[in-house]
């Protein structure tokens, strides 16, 4: 493998700076937000190498599910804030955190125990980077799908309600937006899926390939990657749509709008 | 918070409801519908709406809001197949042609809205009806053909409640008139 330096990171660091004066020249007023967002990257990126080695040195379980914790919880963080309208209290990060608790469980632990197979399973130079993987097709699905429902509903609420005015019942008077919804959390995974090999050569993939990594061995971990991130972004969407419809309704079948900020 | 309400309407009366803006009539309707929280008893026909899903009670006694709501595109995918012809009948009854009736929702005018969603909900012949400001946005040849509508319901035996801010329009229906002032019914005088 070929090692870099920091004169080759700071050379490539260059390209940003190109960016930064792009947006100078034409006054897009984005050089101090890509600045940062560079600086942000950088400083999150080292501290987390430095963490990953530290963890990956542990070869604990409880070290291991700790960062997971802590990288899921920030996961659910961001679902939570990214709608307009937010639940009031701790409805939304309860909502989000159950989404991303249950579409990371089921993928995690699907290929830990299946197609992986590390030993001990819960290895960390495979389980957090798995995670990692997930969350980041989790938070894709889960934020999208929480802003179609919890947007849509805004918007569409005297037609909820003139619905639920006339009896019908209100899973029935929310389903369209349910569908638009969960349609748009898969959309992303669809793209990846529909774009992998053709337009982009996926991060993964190619990084194995520059690590070493014969590209047919490296190909096969894309496409299991693939599988797991789809699955992980039903899960996701779905979990978050039917949550999120639930905290927006009561036992008596109301549009609780009054549940949101 | 509204009320408390004590009320007893009884089968085939039209109870009219007025008051200024924001003295709480629009949400006694929606507690009646149960679409707003509330703690309130209420019972149609000897059946209590505590003992119905929210949504059989509001089939018995479904709500028309000041300002229609629309869930599809066309005005007539809003009715179910076998009620379609039936509709289209009202609606001309109501002086909306069959123009407006095939067409999209969003080019109707609002008197127009009102009307088609007071159709949606007459078509359902539920033994109640909730009427927020049915005939607000109507010149007086329209508010007769739905006036006229009104009391042939009632006649059939349905309750009417409905919010109004014409003062002659209770007298017109022969309705029970009450006032609602600070969120609290009053017999007007």
């Amino acid at each position: 493998m070929i090692s870099l330096s920091p004169i080759d990171l700071t050379l490539a660091s260059a390209l940003v700076a190109l960016d930064a004066g792009v947006s100078i020249a034409l006054r897009l007023n984005l050089h101090r937000q890509l600045l940062w967002a560079a600086l942000r990257m950088v400083v999150q990126l080292i501290a987390v190498g430095f963490i990953l080695r530290f963890i990956f040195t542990l070869n604990s379980p409880l070290a291991t599910l700790a960062i997971v914790m802590v990288m899921g919880m920030i996961a659910a963080r961001e679902i939570a804030a990214r709608p307009v309208h937010k639940f009031r209290g701790l409805a939304g990060l309860s909502i989000s955190g159950a989404t991303v608790a249950l579409a990371t469980i089921v993928t995690a632990v699907l290929a830990l125990t299946t197609a992986i197979r590390p030993h001990p399973w819960y290895d960390p130079r495979y389980a957090v980077s798995l995670v990692g993987i997930i969350l980041g097709s989790v938070l894709n699905a889960g934020s999208l799908t929480l802003d179609g429902i919890v947007g849509g509903v805004w918007r569409e609420r005297s037609a909820i309600e003139a619905q639920l005015g006339l009896g019908v019942d209100f899973r029935a008077a929310t389903l369209p937006l349910l569908r638009e919804a969960i349609r748009r959390g898969l959309l992303p995974i669809i793209n990846q899926m529909s774009a992998a090999g053709l337009i982009t050569l996926p991060g993964i993939m190619t990084g194995q390939i520059i690590a070493g990594m014969d590209p047919v061995e490296a190909v096969k971990y894309q496409i299991l990657l693939m599988f797991l991130l789809a699955g992980a972004s039903g899960v996701a969407a779905l979990t978050v749509a039917e949550l999120s419809l639930r905290q927006l309704s009561d036992a008596r079948q109301r549009l609780r709008l009054d549940r949101l900020r | 918070m509204a009320g408390p309400f004590t009320l007893e309407v009884p089968r085939g009366a039209i109870l009219a409801i007025s008051g200024v803006s924001g003295s709480g009539k629009s949400l006694f309707l929606r507690m009646v519908a149960d679409l707003d929280p509330n703690d309130g008893e209420v019972s149609l026909n000897g059946a209590s709406r505590s003992g119905l899903a929210a949504n059989l009670w509001r089939r018995r006694i479904p709500y028309v809001a000041a300002e229609s709501g629309w869930w599809a595109q066309n005005v007539h995918d809003h009715f179910a197949a076998d009620q379609l012809e039936r509709a289209r009948g009202l609606a001309e009854r109501l002086g909306v042609a069959s123009a407006p009736f095939d067409g999209p929702v969003d080019r109707l005018s609002t008197g127009e809205r009102q009307r088609l969603a007071l159709v949606r909900t007459v078509i359902l012949d539920s033994p109640a009806l909730l009427l927020d400001e049915p005939t607000a946005p109507l010149d007086p040849v329209s508010v007769e053909k739905v006036e006229a509508v009104l009391r042939e319901r009632a006649a059939a035996g349905a309750v009417i409640i409905l919010v109004s801010h014409d003062p002659a329009q209770g007298a017109r229906l022969n309705a029970r008139r009450l006032r609602m002032v600070d969120r609290k019914l009053e017999a007007e005088t």
